[in-house]
């Protein structure tokens, strides 16, 4: 395949949502532009009601926009997708018991992708879920267990070896630890690390909790009521935020170390510094 | 600041509780004890599965007259043993003991106006009080908690205000009988960090302000250290730490809180989290703190 692995992975171009029902109209996401890097992890952070989910449906072919254009691979995506289209780009959940068919074994729902989209031999396939299952963290003989029996983090770990099935370039992760207890997420948190290096993967990481972007993003962007307000290194928002919301957000964060109370201070006290004053 | 000549509100002793029948019962509290004194924040930690809930629903009162439970040591609350169960138990509750929950807006009865809900609250405090010295009552509760227009929220359902607003009202309700304690439930998980802190901020001051001690149920260090003068670690059924807030995150000694806190993202940085695994080390003996011991006053 010839690609030009330098160009961005994902480009959301001038991308517009507005939902309108009954004489009354909502911009759910108004006039947004970012281009994700091929093999980055990009963090979306922004409360309810920000526009995040809208995104992350947008990407996903779930909803169409009402103005501009989503790009993968330099190719317009909208809603009817080719196969190939639909492989690359997948999804992992934030409550992974729901996300589970609780009916269905761990190995028959991970194996459901490659026998929809035909990939491998059917005949391989079995031994593709246990080594997707090891790749993961997990054993083999999980693939006879149900979704029911096991922990939060077991079963997150399920999701995203579904998810990885597909062999696919882009992950959706939509808040993917913030249902789990602090000891399972630094676990998950480094097992997504570990995949996107291995594999080469891109993340688009929904998130409300900064600490998480600072410890696994390259970038963030902030949203605010269907706006970007901030896009950039997370290095950067960190040390010099630029816009009043995102020192707001870092401002509210409740922190565990001294070190983190200090630049939590910082970044309060410049919350003060009146608009159009920098 | 510790008192340890101080009688608490809140004594818990020797706390078992299992579940099921006699033959196959299971253990799920493994010998509890803590303490909160008057108008003192503690907050109780712990992992999904560690007997946070189970803790405060027998504090409550609401687990001790259930089928397949076996409840054994002491709860001395407001005079009374409340570990034994009973309708003297069910009396207190949302009274002198109050509660407030992760999701306000589940929290809330979603077929009732805001006003009938705060009607009962205040009518369980003083069953004479007239429909509209209630309403005057609430009206001025929820100005305390600056929601702007009270009498509009008072004739709003749940679902027709924002989680800030429910998380406000519900503060409100549960501090309008003035209890002597308040188990908060997680607190504003459910909300978004500025509405989480802005939640906390509020509770902070309305308990300084009424006296009403606070026991917070968290699995989040970070509100904990924000928010608890003091801080009991629970794994497995076991405290396994206490201490005052500034020793806990200054010298935590425990392998299991040292987990927890090193298992935490930094916003200072620091890549990911350091990876512990689960260790033997956290069956450990509790650790208590200076001047975090047994109070000294005899309780019932």
């Amino acid at each position: 395949m010839t690609r030009d692995m330098s160009a961005p992975i994902l480009e959301l171009d001038h991308l517009g949502k507005v939902f309108a029902a009954d004489g009354h109209s909502v911009t759910a996401l108004d006039d947004v532009s970012i281009a994700f890097e091929r093999g980055e992890c990009h963090a979306i952070v922004g409360e309810s009601g920000s526009g995040k989910t809208t995104l992350a449906n947008m990407v996903l072919g779930l909803l169409g926009a009402t103005s501009g254009e989503i790009r993968f691979n330099g190719k317009p995506l909208g809603r009817s997708r080719t196969r190939d289209q639909k492989r690359a780009i997948q999804l992992v959940q934030q409550n992974p018991l729901s996300a589970l068919n609780p009916r269905r074994s761990v190995g028959a729902s991970i194996r459901l992708p490659l026998d929809v989209h035909g990939l491998g031999r059917a005949s391989e396939r079995n031994g593709r879920v246990a080594s997707l299952l090891e790749e993961v963290g997990l054993e083999a003989a999980h693939a006879r267990r149900s979704p029911r029996g096991l922990s939060g983090g077991q079963r997150q770990r399920i999701a995203i070896a579904r998810a990885l099935a597909c062999e696919p370039e882009l992950l959706v992760l939509d808040e993917p630890t913030s249902a789990l207890d602090v000891l399972v997420q630094a676990r998950v948190l480094q097992l997504l690390q570990r995949l996107r290096e291995e594999r080469g993967l891109t993340y688009l990481f929904i998130t409300h909790d900064l600490a998480v972007v600072r410890a696994i993003a390259d970038r963030v962007s902030v949203f605010q009521k269907g706006r970007l307000v901030e896009t950039g290194p997370v290095e950067a928002i960190f040390s010099d935020p630029k816009s009043a919301y995102t020192r707001e957000l870092i401002g509210a964060i409740p922190v565990v170390t001294e070190a983190e109370a200090a630049l939590r201070a910082e970044i309060r006290a410049g919350t003060d510094v009146p608009a159009g004053a920098e | 600041m510790p008192d340890n000549t101080q009688k608490p509100v809140l004594a818990i002793r020797d706390l078992r509780v299992a579940f099921g029948d006699r033959r196959h019962a299971t253990e799920v509290l493994h010998g509890i004890s803590m303490h909160i004194r008057a108008g003192e924040k503690v907050a109780l930690v712990g992992e999904s599965g560690s007997g946070k809930s189970v803790t405060v629903r027998l504090a409550m009162g609401l687990l001790q007259d259930q089928k397949r439970t076996h409840v054994a040591g002491h709860i001395w609350f407001d005079g009374i043993d409340a570990a034994k169960g009973g309708p003297e138990v069910a009396r207190r509750r949302g009274n002198r003991v109050a509660m407030i929950f992760q999701d306000p807006t589940s929290a809330l009865n979603p077929t009732f106006k805001i006003r009938g809900q705060f009607r009962d609250v205040l009518r369980s405090g003083d069953r004479s009080i007239s429909k509209a010295d209630a309403d005057r009552r609430a009206e001025a509760a929820l100005a305390e908690v600056s929601i702007p227009d009270p009498k509009r929220a008072l004739d709003s359902y749940a679902f027709q205000l924002s989680g800030g607003m429910n998380q406000r009202v519900m503060i409100a309700m549960a501090l309008a009988n003035r209890p002597q304690l308040l188990i908060a439930d997680e607190p504003g998980t459910a909300l978004d960090v500025t509405v989480q802190a802005q939640t906390l901020k509020l509770m902070h001051e309305m308990t300084e302000r009424t006296g009403t001690s606070v026991l917070l149920i968290s699995h989040n260090l970070g509100v904990v250290r924000e928010f608890a003068d003091r801080v009991y670690v629970i794994y497995r059924g076991r405290i396994v730490e206490h201490g005052t807030t500034a020793q806990l995150f200054h010298d935590p000694r425990h392998p299991y809180t040292r987990a927890l806190l090193a298992a935490i993202p930094k916003i200072s940085g620091g890549g990911l989290p350091d990876l512990p695994e689960r260790s033997p080390d956290f069956e450990n003996p509790l650790i208590v703190h200076e001047g975090c011991g047994e109070p000294t006053e005899a309780f019932a």
